[in-house]
């Protein structure tokens, strides 16, 4: 039998994707083992990465010395072996999942670093609703099946101090023992590059600081509230406290400021009107044996629906101040900095009506001959400059437009949308409060604009059929 | 002008005798041919041997310094063609390409050359795209190496051993008159290693010689009654000569074990991953160090039936590591066995899975099998897959599949969200697709293509739906593809066969999907190549009538061009609609540090940057579903009252315009803006920036005052 000598080289995988920097890293890695007498391999798969598959990038390294005295080289695996990989480096919080998938994170063996930041599949991103996939169980499973799991937001990071995941993540195994470099060696890495030194050296100092912190709690997700700041706001937040139940004031008093900052104080009332109507039919059913879900539910559907997005909402969310100030900060304006606005809209003779006098409205889109008419008008998309003067003033007069939005076309639809709505939920809540409950929340999908508020209002349609 | 520069590693080529090489495997190849003293370098790139190509393309002035012709054939085909020349002369060369697909390209010329055989040695490097990472049907080269008679290395995956390999590959090549594959796997390519490197050769003979000196050979040219005789001339003199070197110079490795009773024979590309799965397995040590024996063959075809024999002659089994099906070497050591009546077992697909990449896992299952059937006392450790079962199945759920996309910014995006947005007006069309970035499309969230044939086949394999009818097929071809053999291939085809199909051919200005390498067409000017040939021309010379260039991103005249075309009159012919925007990738590389350096130097300049208003964006993702840009992402709603996530641009966008041309073209919603940020803004530009800001502030605080009183 042979002597199973111990002896065996150290394993790094590192599972990124494209734009994360997993070559920068390998390189870095690779340098550093050889000029601190070490052998070194690395393997991956070009190009795949690039085009936002995930790829695995595979680092193994040796002591010189070590294999000189025994006269040979350990063989180098070209794929991270089960149970085999000392340290693995995820870029990003999915492919941390998909590390422990793949066998390469095991107990007692695997120090696993993480960033905790999203970049999410197109499945995910595309879908109609909410097709985030969450991650909690992730970070549970990783922090469980891990020798030590150190993760945290290094994108933030890398964007704090200008440089790149890949130099955060590089601090990151310094701070840990998975190898056998002083910190100076990984330092002295990256000034050998001389490429952006300081800036991925302050993103190694960050990594490096994040890594040995302990890791933060886990934050707890809850629905800010809302602070009224007039007198009309304080007015609705005590009718709110005195006519609802506690677990519905929270979206109540959103719902209601909406509602008010929407239109004003009438519209707002009215809101709470139609909500203490559902309160009632709802205590009156089921009393406090559903904490009040329906209301609940109501409270965000009826706002949402009262505060349609019609072209005078847009011109008044797109003309005020502090979205000037959101958008500048978006494209990366800074201060002083000369940049201008140009928005994309596509009316059209729909959203026109919308706004119009509703006989008028109603008449036109009734017509085939005026819609044929005007059709050419609407043809193609315009480009405003809401950062010029007569752009802005073009968008302030439509939203200065709400005062007669209770006359529009637009409004006596949706009003009776609404009314149909409710009166389908209250209908339901006497014989079955689920099904309520499934009504109240699908006239969600009734939203956005032109073609994709058409398809919501049949989707909506569809499941209360 | 390819995606990755190697101008820099490049200078590593130049060294000599006793000094160590350090970098990556193609860069080692590469050194091992000047090392040959090679004459010519052809091929075509394609993963995983691209870089290569782009090694050899960068190292230009190396390779002329040294008498060496270089170019980037016009295809596979082209490249296997090159090698002629080293049937009638000592001139030694080497063509690359991706296989199986781009040997299949070549499978005629290199049947030719193969059948007459080689004067100067021909190496045909492989990259072997089989298994994680490769983009093609699973299939081995291991047929082409059987069928035609080329000898076929796999060796051990160490840069010493890859460089021994292709040194050995050229000399093999001139004692068995016989051309040699040299098989490199996908992670071969890439792997960074050093070995002691020799001096550079000038070739033995130089092209102008040769050319100057013709020398003809009827015996050589593959008619009859030559091509016969070719046949016999295999197997009577050329197979038996490629043994006696092979034998001699010891290019199969055994690795000898204390134990007499078992043996393991692995293909060369294998043998790390079987040693690593035995020292996990307590069957070895990291070093390679074992009790069985291991035959390597590092020449996977031909079979050396001499040393295999030996090799199981006494053992009880010996357990057989063949990636790939069929099993042919399996078969072919049975078949010896069988001949000289050795009873060892011989255990192969039995043990291990007959299809499938041989990863780590599915070898420790083989080789627990195998010991468990022929070493009772042997326990496996137990399985680390086992401690993690629990974890993996608990998050089962939450790792999301990433498909492949389009870059950021990929002019490729907008024809797809066009032809998306057709089949929404007019219902779906069959949509023949073809090989290149393009292919994405058939992925979410495009969802658009039905078949694909092979590269520049796109419009070929729409050719049987050359009938009446009220929607004729939709072929895409890439500019790769269209000068891979497309023009020929497909719209010649077409035209000749008067077919009604539409192609859009995807002008990139790069063969994009490789690496970015130049084309016939590419619109800048390179070096030491023609380009700026127009493929509208082209398509125009072989008869098409209806042809048409539009910028890809001018998504109304993309749909406007589309409609027109499938709405054409019957009998008109085939359509050609050019859709021309350069690579993003290609363009940041270069644009990028030229647009900074006049940042820095003070010009005016102005960056376009795309947003999407959160206030506005409802979270339907219908902007998402037409794009799959990966700059256009989402973000948790900052209202408390919507659920859905809003769209949301990210750091990464490089402001082509494609969100907002769709949002206008799909009527989608008024939630896209461009930002126009100026650097080094002129008096001008300051002095209207001071005066709207101040008016339309003076504006907002008027709104803001009344909102306060009412709020």
């Amino acid at each position: 039998m042979i002597t199973i000598s111990r002896e065996r080289p150290i394993t790094i995988a590192i599972l990124a994707l494209g734009g994360l920097g997993g070559g920068v890293l390998t390189k870095w890695l690779v340098d550093m083992a050889e000029a601190n007498g070490f052998l070194a391999q690395s393997t991956y798969v070009a190009g795949v990465a690039q085009r936002t598959g995930s790829t695995v990038y595979c680092i193994e390294m040796y002591a010189a010395d070590k294999a000189q005295e025994q006269g040979r080289t350990p063989v180098f695996a070209l794929y991270p072996v089960p149970g085999d990989v000392d340290l693995v480096v995820a870029g990003e919080m999915a492919e941390t999942g998909r590390a422990i998938q793949k066998g390469f994170v095991t107990p007692n063996t695997t120090t696993l670093i993480a960033s905790s930041h999203r970049v999410f599949s197109i499945i995910e991103k595309e879908a109609v609703d909410d097709g985030i996939v969450d991650q909690a169980p992730v970070a549970e499973a990783a922090a469980k099946v891990a020798k030590k799991f150190i993760c945290f937001d290094m994108e933030v990071l890398a964007n704090e101090t200008g440089s790149v995941i890949s130099s955060v993540l590089f601090g990151a195994i310094a701070a840990t023992d998975a190898l056998p470099f002083d910190k100076g060696a990984y330092e002295k890495v990256i000034r050998d590059t001389g490429r952006a030194v300081d800036r991925n050296l302050a993103g190694f100092a960050a990594g490096f600081t994040g890594a040995s912190r302990p890791a933060p709690a886990a934050k707890k997700e809850e629905v800010p509230q809302a602070e009224p700041v007039g007198a009309n706001g304080r007015a609705l937040a005590r009718r709110i406290d005195n006519e609802l139940p506690a677990a519905t004031r929270v979206f109540a008093l959103h719902g209601a400021l909406r509602a008010l900052d929407y239109q004003d104080a009438g519209y707002a009332n009215s809101y709470l009107d139609t909500l203490t109507r559902v309160h009632e039919a709802e205590a009156k059913v089921a009393g406090e044996s559903r904490q009040f879900s329906l209301t609940t539910e109501v409270a965000r559907q009826l706002a949402l629906q009262m505060c349609y997005e019609d072209t005078i909402r847009v011109a008044d969310l797109k003309t005020r101040r502090e979205r000037s100030q959101r958008v500048r900060d978006q494209v990366g304006a800074v201060e002083n900095q000369p940049a201008h606005i140009v928005e994309y809209f596509h009316p059209r003779i729909e959203e026109i009506c919308d706004t119009l006098p509703a006989a008028l409205g109603g008449y036109i889109l009734r017509s085939p001959r005026i819609r044929k008419i005007m059709s050419p008008l609407f043809t193609k998309g315009r480009n405003i400059r809401t950062s010029s003067i007569t752009g802005f003033l073009m968008l302030r007069t439509i939203a200065k437009m709400k005062r007669w939005r209770r006359g529009t076309y637009r409004f006596s639809v949706q009003q009776k949308l609404i009314a149909n709505w409710l009166q389908r939920v209250l209908a339901a809540l006497e014989s079955d409060y689920d099904n309520a409950l499934h009504i109240a929340q699908s006239i969600e999908s009734v939203r956005g604009y032109g073609d994709t508020y058409e398809r919501g209002l049949k989707r909506y349609e569809e499941a209360i059929r | 002008m390819a995606e990755r520069s190697f101008k820099r590693e490049v200078e590593k080529l130049r060294i000599g005798e006793g000094e160590e090489f350090a970098g990556e495997g193609i860069l080692a190849v590469t050194k091992a041919l000047l090392q040959s003293g090679v004459s010519y370098v052809g091929g075509y790139q394609g993963a995983p041997i691209s870089h290569l190509m782009d090694v050899l393309s960068d190292a230009d002035e190396i390779l002329t310094e040294l008498g060496v012709h270089f170019e980037t054939s016009a295809n596979e085909a082209t490249a296997a063609a090159m090698t002629a020349v080293s049937i009638n002369y000592p001139l030694r060369g080497a063509v690359t390409f991706k296989s199986t697909v781009g040997t299949n390209v070549a499978s005629d010329a290199l049947a030719n050359l193969a059948s007459g055989g080689v004067t100067g040695g021909v190496v045909i490097i492989i990259g072997e795209d089989y298994g994680e990472g490769s983009s093609i049907m699973q299939e081995r080269t291991h047929a082409f190496a059987m069928k035609s008679q080329i000898w076929l290395l796999d060796p051990r995956p160490n840069i010493p051993s890859i460089v021994a390999a292709t040194e050995h590959a050229f000399e093999l090549s001139e004692a068995s008159n016989t051309p040699v594959f040299l098989q490199l796997r996908i992670r071969s390519c890439h792997i960074h290693g050093r070995f002691k490197a020799s001096d550079n050769r000038r070739p033995k003979m130089s092209l102008r010689e040769a050319m100057e000196n013709p020398v003809r050979n009827l015996d050589r040219i593959v008619l009859p009654p030559a091509s016969f005789h070719h046949e016999q001339e295999k197997v009577n003199k050329r197979w038996p000569a490629a043994v006696e070197y092979i034998e001699e110079h010891k290019l199969n490795e055994t690795f000898e074990g204390t134990r007499d009773d078992l043996g393991i024979i692995v293909q060369g590309g294998l043998y790390n991953t079987l040693i690593r799965t035995m020292e996990r397995l307590g069957l070895a040590d990291a070093f390679g160090k074992t009790d069985i024996p291991i035959y390597v063959m590092n020449v996977a075809y031909p079979l050396i039936d001499s040393e295999v024999v030996e090799f199981c002659t006494g053992k009880n089994a010996v357990l057989l590591v063949e990636e790939g099906q069929p099993n042919y070497i399996e078969q072919a050591i049975n078949t010896v066995l069988r001949q000289r009546d050795v009873q060892t077992k011989l255990l192969g697909k039995g043990m291990l899975p007959m299809a499938g990449e041989y990863t780590s896992q599915v070898l420790r299952r083989g080789l627990v099998l195998f010991m468990a059937q022929f070493d009772a006392g042997w326990q496996p450790p137990e399985d680390p897959m086992h401690l993690v079962a629990e974890f993996i199945s608990k998050i089962e759920n939450h790792v999301p599949e990433r498909t492949p996309g389009l870059c950021i910014g990929c002019p490729e995006r907008p024809i797809f969200a066009s032809l998306k947005m057709l089949q929404e007006e007019l219902g779906d069309f069959h949509v023949s697709a073809d090989i290149g970035c393009h292919l994405f499309s058939i992925l979410p969230p495009f969802n658009i293509g039905n078949t694909t044939m092979g590269y520049g086949l796109g419009a070929a394999g729409a050719a049987a739906f050359n009938t009446e009818s009220d929607k004729p097929a939709i072929a895409i071809m890439g500019d790769g593809g269209f000068w891979h053999n497309g023009l020929t291939s497909g719209i010649g085809n077409a035209v000749f066969n008067q077919s009604d199909a539409l192609t859009i051919v995807v002008d990139n200005n790069y063969s994009a999907a490789t690496g970015g390498q130049d084309l016939l067409s590419s619109k800048g000017g390179a070096d030491n190549r023609s380009t700026r040939h127009s493929i509208e021309k082209a398509a125009q010379g072989v008869g098409v009538k209806w042809t048409k260039t539009v910028h890809t991103y001018d998504i109304g005249e993309m749909r406007a061009a589309l409609r027109a075309a499938v709405a054409a009159k019957k009998g008109t012919g085939p359509k050609v609609l050019v859709a021309q925007g350069e690579c993003m990738l290609n363009r940041e590389r270069r644009e990028k540090p030229i647009f900074s350096k006049a940042v820095s130097d003070g010009k005016r300049m102005v960056r376009d940057r795309f947003g999407v208003d959160e206030d506005t964006c409802t979270g339907d993702h219908e902007c998402i579903r037409l794009s799959g840009c990966p700059s256009l992402t989402v973000k948790p709603n900052p209202d408390p009252l919507r659920r859905q996530p809003v769209s949301y641009v990210d750091n990464s966008c490089v402001g082509c315009g494609n969100c907002g041309e769709v949002a206008h073209e799909a009527v989608l919603c008024p939630s896209f803006y461009k930002g126009q940020i100026v650097f080094n803004p002129n008096l001008l530009d300051r002095v209207l920036f001071r005066i709207r800001r101040s008016v339309i502030g003076w504006f907002q605080n008027g709104t803001e005052k009344r909102r306060l009183r009412l709020a």
